[in-house]
């Protein structure tokens, strides 16, 4: 018989908690355990294991310069169909990263948890994050929870900040586009954005939509070591391809049409579409991006492109037609032309 | 993909523009009624594909842009209220009212939510008896059917705790009211076809007559519009003023009688005001005093609110087809989708915003 526990106070049970407690963020063992069992130990690597209060890391040799990148992801619900709040934390940010032009290394996790989370729901985050970082290359190397009381958060929040080596000299950027450059679309478009809203809204029998949710770094890397001479890059989220062109065309000064008939969009995204009245260019994706590249080398891009999966539907589907003030037009399929912008605000959904 | 790529196909849409300039002989102009006709003409560019002299003008049919100021202003004042929550479809959350929209308010801490049905909004009524829902009753002769479904059934579930704030408006006033005024330029309507959907084609076969022009049932996709266009301007050309249906794949002469019939239960015709045009006589849709419990004008206290729009705004021309988006001094200058004087410039079916959208400087750049 164990003697020291005769006087003590009963053994507290250490059955594991069910639901996240405000204590799990109090400093203490039980915010200790909820770290080391449902996180440390699923992400486990040595920079981790150290438990450091910072992740203490030796770039490669002859490294000079290296790209940051942070987001903060929050949606609703968790998980959808072809990802979950997991995989856009690793990919968004891997993804950000590799629109700069870097090979994707490391990641931080920030989680702010709300009270009343159950932990199933972070034992399931935290092996999605890790099988989506083992995908994409990048270890988690340092981390931190908080815990916020019942309503004052939505289950799950999580920060991500990326970093990674460049193993290249070039400026890719907006500043690089050129006229007579092409633009190349690395996939079809929308998925991710109504795959969240059929789940949402309870679309999810009616609409067959699966995310796109990916990391694109691998084809974005075998583009640079083909040396070619890539000007400008950026994923598709957020406001979808209709946005992120507009905002390159805008920094770049340039103008820039695209063809709609080189635009593909599936027949359920479009079809959701049309009943919500949303326009698939401005739908958001977590695995396309857009290419900006001398137009002679378009056709060994979208090549080198079709070889992975994530991008295996990439085509050339636009041109920077000369400078000015940041225009773009989509040339329609009955060869009338049309401005795409961005949007003032969020799309909603129509009337009738 | 099946009703829509067959009725996007670009060979068929050479076929019929071709068709359209092998009819005209002389100008003519037209105007399509529904918003949702406007944006698809607008953002697939059929009007260029048109012969010069065919003129499209925009018509009144988006029910967004057409929602008086007073009821914009009352929906807030009533979403602000304690213990509300407001249902809307979510194209009226941006609309301007007199200092502010929806969204603001929702920002602000009022309980504003975005529903596909109105019963939707019963259900949540259901499942919140401690609050008050009111559901936003917005459109033209297509949403009614719901609005009335929505209705009843809180009424025959005894859902106390719901209403409606009801600004429904119907098509064939609005016509009249165009065509009655000494400014008129309308040749030929293009009639909204999901109305027709539901109230048939009957009821426009007076106005045919009496103002001797003829009047289309045209759909929504680009061929359904050049169809339109085209029987539209076959009989301009051979001096015929008939009722025809170019919408048959959702169109009956007798349109959907139940439908009918369950508007016909639940509402009333009465005078409405539209944004920026005024009073139009039996143009609108209230409760019938059996079903005056649920009107939420009646259960809030919002009869004092006093709307004011923007002195700037012209969208009354614009939704009379008097004035083309364009020539609006305020377009793209001071009014803009961020920034809205009023609701044509924010409504997914607004002139306005179709223009701006799709039109900005498309004519520049080429």
């Amino acid at each position: 018989m164990n003697t020291e526990n005769l006087q003590a106070c009963p053994v507290p049970s250490f059955a594991p908690d069910a639901v996240v407690q405000m204590a799990h963020g109090g400093g203490g063992r039980k915010m200790q355990r909820l770290i080391d069992e449902v996180f440390t130990s699923t992400w486990a690597n040595p920079t981790l294991l150290t438990r450091h209060d910072a992740a203490l890391l030796s770039l490669p040799t002859d490294c000079e310069r290296i790209a940051m990148t942070t987001d903060s992801y929050v949606v609703h619900p968790l998980f959808f169909a072809g990802g979950s709040i997991a995989s856009l934390a690793v990919n968004g940010t891997v993804n950000d990263l590799a629109m700069g032009g870097a090979r994707p290394l490391w990641l931080s996790v920030g989680l702010i948890l709300e009270e009343g989370t159950e932990i199933s729901t972070l034992h399931r985050i935290a092996a999605e994050m890790r099988e989506c970082a083992d995908r994409a290359g990048v270890a988690i190397v340092t981390g931190d929870t908080k815990v916020v009381e019942r309503g004052h958060g939505d289950t799950v929040f999580v920060n991500t900040t990326g970093v990674g080596v460049l193993e290249h000299s070039s400026v890719i950027g907006p500043s690089m586009v050129q006229p007579g450059d092409a633009v190349i679309v690395s996939g079809d478009l929308g998925r991710h954005g109504i795959a969240i809203m059929a789940a949402r809204e309870g679309l999810v029998d009616a609409c067959d939509v699966v995310s796109d949710c990916a990391p694109v770094a691998a084809p974005v890397l075998d583009l640079l070591a083909a040396g070619l001479d890539i000007h400008c890059m950026r994923d598709l989220t957020r406001g979808g391809l209709a946005s992120a062109t507009v905002e390159i065309a805008e920094q770049a000064g340039v103008n820039i049409q695209l063809e709609e008939s080189k635009l593909q969009v599936t027949e359920a995204v479009r079809a959701t579409c049309e009943l919500l009245g949303f326009d698939p260019l401005f739908v958001a994706n977590e695995g396309r991006f857009l290419v900006i590249l001398p137009a002679a080398q378009a056709n060994a891009a979208q090549h080198i492109l079709s070889t992975h999966h994530v991008s295996m539907g990439a085509s050339i589907a636009g041109t920077v037609t000369d400078s000015g003030p940041g225009r773009v037009t989509l040339m329609g399929r009955f060869g009338t032309e049309r401005v795409v912008d961005m949007l003032s605000g969020e799309q909603l959904p129509r009337i009738c | 993909m099946k009703y829509m790529d067959e009725y996007r196909d670009p060979e068929a849409v050479k076929q019929l523009a071709d068709a359209i300039h092998n009819t005209v002989k002389r100008p003519w102009t037209l105007m399509e009624i529904c918003g949702g006709q406007t944006h698809a003409i607008v953002r697939f560019g059929l009007d260029e594909l048109l012969p010069k002299h065919i003129t499209l003008l925009h018509g009144p049919g988006c029910p967004v842009c057409v929602t008086p100021v007073e009821k914009i202003d009352r929906a807030i004042a009533i979403s602000r209220m304690p213990g509300v929550i407001f249902c809307s479809f979510g194209d009226m959350l941006r609309v301007p009212g007199t200092t502010g929209d929806l969204l603001q308010a929702r920002a602000q801490g009022a309980d504003v939510r975005v529903v596909y049905s109105p019963t939707d909004a019963v259900r949540i009524a259901q499942d919140n008896p401690d609050s008050q829902v009111v559901f936003f009753a917005v459109g033209f002769e297509t949403t009614a059917p719901a609005n009335a479904m929505a209705v009843i059934t809180a009424f025959r579930q005894e859902v106390p705790n719901f209403s409606m704030l009801v600004s429904h408006v119907l098509v064939p006033p609005a016509m009249e009211a165009i065509l009655s005024s000494p400014q008129c330029r309308v040749q030929g309507f293009l009639a909204a076809g999901h109305v027709c959907s539901i109230m048939g084609t009957s009821e426009y076969l007076p106005i045919a007559q009496r103002y001797r022009i003829p009047v289309v049932v045209t759909g929504f996709e680009p061929i359904d519009l050049l169809h339109g266009i085209y029987l539209c301007v076959k009989q301009l050309e051979e001096g015929r003023f008939e009722v025809e249906n170019a919408y048959v794949r959702a169109v009956k002469d007798d349109g959907n009688v139940p439908a009918q019939q369950l508007v016909a239960d639940v509402f009333e015709v009465t005078t409405r005001t539209w944004r920026g045009v005024g009073d139009i006589p039996f143009s609108g849709l209230h409760l019938r005093p059996e079903f005056r419990q649920f009107d939420a004008e009646v259960r809030f206290d919002v009869a004092d609110t006093v709307a004011k729009e923007d002195a700037e705004c012209r969208s009354g021309l614009v939704l009379q087809g008097l004035l083309n988006p364009t020539d609006c001094p305020a377009f793209g200058k001071r009014c803009t989708p961020e920034h809205p004087l009023g609701a044509t410039m924010v409504s997914s079916e607004g002139a306005c915003a179709a223009y701006y959208r799709y039109r900005r400087y498309a004519r520049e750049v080429r």
